[in-house]
């Protein structure tokens, strides 16, 4: 019997990757960043037998494959080994920086995903363009619309339909590598001010015109959804002025953090309590000054190839018991109070994720003339090309 | 009919069939790249003219106008167009200060035994992804990589990623077998014999490379640095991973502009600014190569 060529090798092509991913990953673990680049799926469904695993019931409906567009670092990959394990349908993740690449992607057409993570305030918007489907509320049982805070949820419908579903709420403040930033900041104004001085060549900003902007408008003392003319300059001035210093412009920034690349960054609740963890010396600020509270949806774009599979993922991540995980992994706040119950108290009693109410006084939720303004996108296209 | 007359129609008809046949032929065999053309290139470029003189519509993408407002705007990208020019061409530079060794070695040097596999050793980085690769010079330059090493001796918080130089560095990485190729080839070619004249009649070493070697090698020359420019000016990837986003160059002004501002008509008129100035680059390298290496000839690749 002859043996295949790779049985003696002292590692798989698998391992390699894994290997390499956690290595440069830092403390992320293999199997998060695999997760949620879909390389581990990938791998997980190339090497498993089709259907080994799968209920005939449902795999006949929901077909083998289906395709999520996310957001870096947000689910939980165990999540979707789960759910291929249960339903036979392999989850392909799209990971995005910016609810604009979204709609982007929707408007040019033939994207194939059949579930996408869309932020309150572009729903409106896909409405308007015709982009994503009314929801069939039949199809996701799971849901339970009595036990969700309407204070995060109320933009998933509009007109009395529901458009989406809220997958989880949170804050955009920033994160600070405190062992090497000595300078205590507390809000937005400090924020550019030491990107420019202590942090210089280490402070990353979002490759997101909402975030970035708002925050710098934020830092003038204006309005984080500004779209007046002169204040756009003045904060089209300040990030000119700060780019020079600046480590990156990425969204995907937990990299940088982990390398010790970059010290200081605007952050996301779930980035933040994630960093944390594992790194406590990275604290998660929010802005003094304002800032952003958003909720993430669960939406259907109409161009959905397999409409069915993105049903059942959604009623799947619906239904607590599978929300719960999901919110333990990535570390986001969640809008469902039958969520909330089941998770332990070291999450609920986690200031990051579930800051003093006072603290939240001050941000504003996006709104959706931010996301087609074309005063702010050519901004971000200037301050970037710049 | 005299057979004359005869004779007079054959000829007239022999030499139709051929010229027929050999249109066939020729068109049978231009067909399919002409096809291929017209489908993925001239109509996609058609599409992005008409589509330079529209408007950004309220939500984004496109809407029908006819208006001169996106090439007025060209100068608001004006940086990105100027790190293009400047980089791109000092990165073509680099790699050949890099190539013309190796090549000089592979072509001249190397023994002729191993000859094949030194070649094909240069092109062996082409079997993985240049973005595998390009991921892998992040962690390279990553604090946890060089400036790591760094620090052990005392040297505390360098930061060599999202520099220009990790972009360029990138860039001589990437491309330089594309420049070590045609180098390869011209030297290759080159005539052992003139080497020996030359040292026959009393030149140094030195003196036959600059003006024997040199001379003769330069239509690969300037072939590698016209391809890697070309690239170059349409290049995404490296600036977008190893410059952070804040090494910028019109590729990345181009894919902001379709996939976050969806400004396509803006975009589109970036685009077929682009296409003319790589021509512009493309005739003003050709005719330097002419002047300079006196051939009428340059191969592309």
């Amino acid at each position: 019997m002859t043996k295949w060529y790779r049985e003696n090798a002292p590692i798989s092509a698998g391992n390699l990757t894994d290997e390499w991913m956690r290595l440069k990953r830092g403390s992320v673990t293999r199997r998060h960043f695999l997760g949620v680049t879909g390389l581990g799926l990938a791998t997980a469904v190339l090497a498993r037998q089709p259907g080994l695993f799968s209920s005939k019931a449902y795999a006949q409906d929901l077909g083998t494959t289906m395709s999520l567009a996310t957001w870096p670092n947000y689910h939980d990959p165990a999540t979707f080994e789960a759910f291929t394990a249960a339903t036979g349908v392999a989850v392909e993740v799209n990971v995005f920086g910016s609810n604009e690449e979204m709609l982007a992607k929707l408007q040019a057409g033939g994207t194939g995903w059949d579930l996408f993570v869309p932020t309150n305030y572009t729903i409106s918007t896909y409405v308007k363009l015709g982009l994503i489907d009314p929801l069939d509320m039949s199809k996701v049982p799971a849901f339970s619309q009595a036990t969700e805070s309407a204070r995060f949820t109320s933009e998933g419908a509009i007109d009395g339909t529901t458009y989406a579903l809220p997958k989880n709420w949170g804050t955009t403040g920033m994160a600070v590598n405190t062992s090497k930033i000595k300078t205590k900041l507390t809000s937005w104004k400090d924020f550019f001010e030491v990107a420019m001085t202590e942090a210089d060549g280490r402070a990353m900003v979002h490759d997101y015109q909402l975030t970035t902007i708002g925050s710098a408008l934020v830092s003038l003392g204006y309005s984080f959804n500004s779209i007046k003319p002169e204040e756009l300059a003045k904060a089209e001035e300040l990030l000119i002025k700060v780019k020079p210093h600046l480590y990156g412009i990425n969204s995907d920034y937990q990299p940088g953090m982990r390398a010790t690349d970059a010290w200081m960054t605007m952050c996301w609740t779930n980035d933040g309590a994630q960093l944390n963890r594992d790194m406590p010396e990275i604290a998660y600020i929010l802005g003094a000054d304002g800032g952003e509270i958003w909720t993430d949806f669960y939406a259907i774009p109409k161009s959905a190839a397999n409409k069915p599979a993105g049903y059942a993922l959604l009623n799947y991540l619906m239904s607590p018991e599978n929300a719960v995980k999901e919110h333990i992994a990535n570390g986001a706040p969640t809008t469902d109070s039958r969520v909330l119950a089941l998770l332990p108290t070291d999450v609920t009693s986690n200031k990051i994720v579930y800051p003093d109410e006072a603290s939240l006084t001050k941000l504003e939720f996006g709104a959706a003339v931010t996301l087609t303004d074309p005063a702010r996108a050519e901004l971000m296209a200037r301050f970037k090309s710049a | 009919m005299t057979s004359s007359e005869v004779a007079a129609i054959e000829s007239q008809m022999k030499p139709m069939t051929t010229d027929r046949k050999r249109h066939l032929v020729t068109a049978a065999l231009v067909a399919p790249a002409g096809l291929w053309l017209c489908v993925f290139l001239v109509l996609p470029f058609m599409a992005m003219v008409v589509f330079a003189f529209g408007e950004r519509a309220p939500e984004g993408g496109y809407q029908a106008a006819f208006t001169f407002a996106q090439f007025a705007n060209l100068p608001s990208r004006a940086a990105a167009f100027w790190n293009t020019m400047m980089i791109a061409p000092a990165g073509a530079f680099l790699c050949l200060i890099v190539a013309y060794p190796a090549a000089y070695y592979l072509a001249i040097k190397s023994n002729p035994k191993y000859r094949l596999t030194l070649v094909s050793l240069v092109v062996v980085p082409f079997w993985t992804s240049l973005l595998v690769r390009t991921y892998a010079w992040m962690y390279i330059l990553g604090s946890r990589g060089i400036p790591n090493l760094l620090g052990m001796i005392g040297i505390e918080d360098i930061r060599l990623l999202n520099t220009p130089g990790a972009v360029l560095l990138g860039i001589v990485y990437g491309y330089l077998p594309l420049m070590i190729m045609p180098i390869y080839v011209s030297l290759e070619k080159l005539d052992r014999r003139l080497l020996e004249a030359s040292a026959d009649l009393g030149a140094k070493p030195v003196s036959t490379f600059l003006g024997i070697t040199l001379p003769l090698s330069l239509p690969g020359v300037m072939t590698g640095v016209a391809l890697v420019t070309i690239l170059l000016l349409g290049e995404y990837l490296i600036p977008q991973l190893l410059g952070g986003g804040k090494v910028f160059f019109i590729g990345n002004a181009l894919v902001d502009l379709f996939l976050q501002s969806r400004n396509w008509p803006f975009g589109s008129a970036i685009a077929v600014t682009l296409v003319v100035v790589v021509v512009i680059v493309l005739s003003v390298a050709m005719r330097i190569a002419w002047k300079v290496s006196g051939s009428r000839q340059v191969d592309l690749v």
